[in-house]
């Protein structure tokens, strides 16, 4: 089945200088009772977002009408803990297309790219660079080119290069989807079955 | 070159490697449960596909099932519904269902290894990161996300690169009253919650040989707590020992067949680690957790570190963890009041884990301000605990032992921990919001978890022990 392509990006960003963002604060599990993928958005960082009573906490970005755009940029071992792909969905349906950071959790980064979300780690120089482009001027422009593999803050002309594993790439680029490549070997599959 | 534990079980589950691509790797059991599991099965639908192997697949209901009264409806709807809709999808694609009221149900990493499902050799995927659990067979384990689900339901395979390979080993003789909830904790607390990731672990070490299955099973649950892809301990008598005779074991000839293949699976002498690091087991004291995350975790004794020894860009982080915790710079945490004390979830809720708690707890009561839940890991665990006569000790000491499921470990079902309370819990996660909005977790062993229900403050454990041993 056909996924969300993803190629290029050009766009303001919104920090979350916090290390260590588990999955649970992304959306914490109350709200996994969903059978489809669709509305997590709503609930993205529920309980930094808002409080007991569902009033928005005004401290937290989410709520600060000066940021906005479709890059989460968040600090280090971002998406650690609970496996759930709800936290790639919650994200993207919220709008975003891509999360920095200068470190990812394996599970969060592979539900991310299965989901046209894409995760882009920087060194932590260039990750800092970020925050403080987008604190000098909320609507600093970052830009992310997934063919050629570079992230850059439009302003300064600072950029780096990013790792993405090739077949992930394709898949993004393309938009296919890893079942049916899978499926596409299924003789494979089969044939290694009787050799056991 | 010998080749790791982990290389060995690897490549005999390769279907196919190609240049570029992730291998594609068989799966022999694909455990399901109700929470990650409906989109996939609406995937199935969409696509027109059957479950490929469904023989290969076993479900369970755990994460939102409520812990007393389970004879009853689910009374939260949207938990009834997923519920439900477990029921349905595994009746319409033909996959067996260890469902409520089932003698076999229970947390999926519980039920696998009791059933003998989960053996040495093995590759096993959930949609659970603790699926790192399995791996104490000496078999690879791990949590996948939802679209994976759907591909192992699909072809039961999956697309996934080779992690590099680290060992940790843990030599030495633990102090009384340390066991493997400490080592995990304190391996977490010095490689922090990110030292693992994009490594499989082998832990090894004479410290880690001595351990139970149970307590091994402690360790690989908590891999994910350091990033690890997956954890694993080479198999040996203990482990042979546990899966004889288990309901799905292999027997007869077969038994033979399999006990001589599991023989071979260890990291030969030469084999090359990507990262290898060694801990004494006498630096071990009993550990607790006094931040928000797995690796914010100190030796009972010592004191919450200073915000000043952390990086200047680490501070912010710091900071937020201990205001959310209610605690400050250099404190210590024995003699802190709490409020809760959880035994269960699928690091801490097997037959050994509620031996051990009932045993200490005998004859003695829990303080006035301490609510205690033990939450048995499994129908089976809850059934022999009632056969050993353990809940008539957890009930005098106002331990009620309740029915199973993974209860309090995550805030999902009914059981959660109320705003702003402490609870010493022996789960695996003390994430904000993790047991309820607001609720403040300390992770610890059953025995500190609950030495602290008997006292009603944070306890070393270590105490009791000497002042018992002098009676």
């Amino acid at each position: 089945m056909a996924t969300k392509i993803f190629k290029h990006i050009q766009t303001s960003v919104v920090p979350l200088p916090i290390e260590n963002i588990d999955t649970d604060q992304i959306i914490p599990a109350r709200f996994l009772k969903a059978t489809t993928r669709d509305g997590f958005g709503n609930n993205l960082f529920r309980d930094w977002r808002f409080d007991g009573d569902d009033n928005p906490k005004q401290d937290f970005v989410l709520n600060n009408p000066n940021y906005s755009g479709k890059i989460l940029v968040a600090g280090k071992n971002f998406g650690c803990g609970s496996s759930r792909e709800h936290a790639a969905w919650a994200i993207a349906d919220y709008g975003f297309d891509a999360v920095v950071s200068s470190f990812f959790a394996d599970i969060f980064k592979g539900n991310a790219l299965n989901n046209g979300l894409l995760p882009v780690q920087v060194s932590e120089d260039f990750l800092k660079k970020i925050f403080d482009a987008v604190y000098a001027d909320e609507h600093a422009i970052v830009e992310i080119d997934l063919v050629d593999q570079f992230i850059k803050i439009v302003a300064t002309g600072e950029q780096e290069s990013f790792e993405v594993n090739p077949y992930k790439k394709a898949c993004m680029t393309n938009g296919y989807d890893d079942i049916d490549y899978i499926l596409s070997k299924k003789d494979e599959i089969a044939e290694f079955e009787g050799t056991r | 070159m010998g080749q790791t534990l982990f290389d060995k079980i690897w490549d005999a589950h390769v279907v196919s490697s190609s240049e570029g691509f992730p291998d594609i790797l068989y799966i022999d059991t694909h455990f399901i449960h109700e929470v990650t599991s409906p989109q996939a099965f609406d995937g199935l639908r969409q696509r027109g596909l059957p479950v490929f192997r469904p023989k290969q697949t076993v479900a369970t209901a755990d994460h939102n099932v409520p812990t007393i009264n389970q004879h009853l409806p689910i009374k939260e709807e949207l938990s009834r519904y997923q519920v439900d809709m477990l029921t349905k999808n595994c009746k319409e694609f033909g996959v067996e269902l260890y469902g409520l009221g089932h003698p076999y149900q229970g947390i999926v990493h519980v039920i696998g290894p009791e059933l003998g499902i989960t053996r040495p050799g093995g590759t096993y995927v959930c949609g659970d990161s603790h699926t790192s659990t399995h791996g104490a067979f000496g078999a690879i384990a791990f949590g996948i996300g939802t679209s994976q689900v759907e591909q192992v339901l699909a072809t039961q395979c999956l697309l996934q690169s080779r992690p590099k390979r680290m060992k940790i080993e843990v030599n030495g003789k633990l102090q009384k009253g340390v066991g493997a909830k400490d080592i995990i904790l304190y391996i977490i607390s010095q490689i922090s919650a990110a030292g693992g990731t994009g490594y499989a672990v082998e832990y090894a070490g004479d410290t880690i040989r001595s351990l139970s299955m149970e307590g091994r099973m402690t360790i690989c649950n908590m891999s994910i707590e350091m990033g690890a892809r997956c954890g694993l301990i080479a198999p040996d008598e203990t482990t042979i020992e546990y899966v004889k005779g288990r309901e799905f074991a292999p027997k007869g000839e077969d038994w033979d067949k399999a006990v001589a293949y599991w023989k071979t699976l260890y990291s030969d002498a030469d084999a090359s680690f990507d990262e290898v690091l060694s801990f004494k087991a006498e630096d071990i004291e009993p550990m607790i957790t006094y931040g928000t995350n797995p690796g914010m975790g100190i030796g009972v004794t010592q004191h919450v570190p200073e915000t000043a020894s952390f990086e200047a860009k680490e501070q912010g982080s710091y900071k937020k963890a201990l205001d959310y915790m209610g605690l400050h710079d250099d404190e210590t945490l024995l003699g802190k009041p709490i409020d809760y004390v959880f035994i269960g979830s699928c690091t801490n809720s097997r037959i050994e884990d509620l031996r051990q708690v009932a045993e200490f707890v005998k004859g003695k009561h829990k303080a006035d301000n301490v609510t205690v839940w033990v939450v048995p890991g499994s129908k089976q665990v809850q059934q022999q605990a009632i056969a050993e006569g353990l809940d008539k000790i957890f009930n005098e000491a106002g331990f009620p032992l309740r029915e199973p499921g993974c209860s309090a470990c995550l805030g999902m079902n009914e059981d959660k921990i109320p705003a702003g309370k402490y609870c010493v819990s022996t789960s695996n996660r003390n994430f904000e919001g993790r047991q309820g909005p607001n609720s403040r977790t300390f992770l610890a062993s059953p025995l500190t978890a609950a030495a602290s229900a008997i006292t009603g403050v944070v306890t070393d454990i270590r105490t009791f022990l000497k002042e018992e041993e002098l009676v």
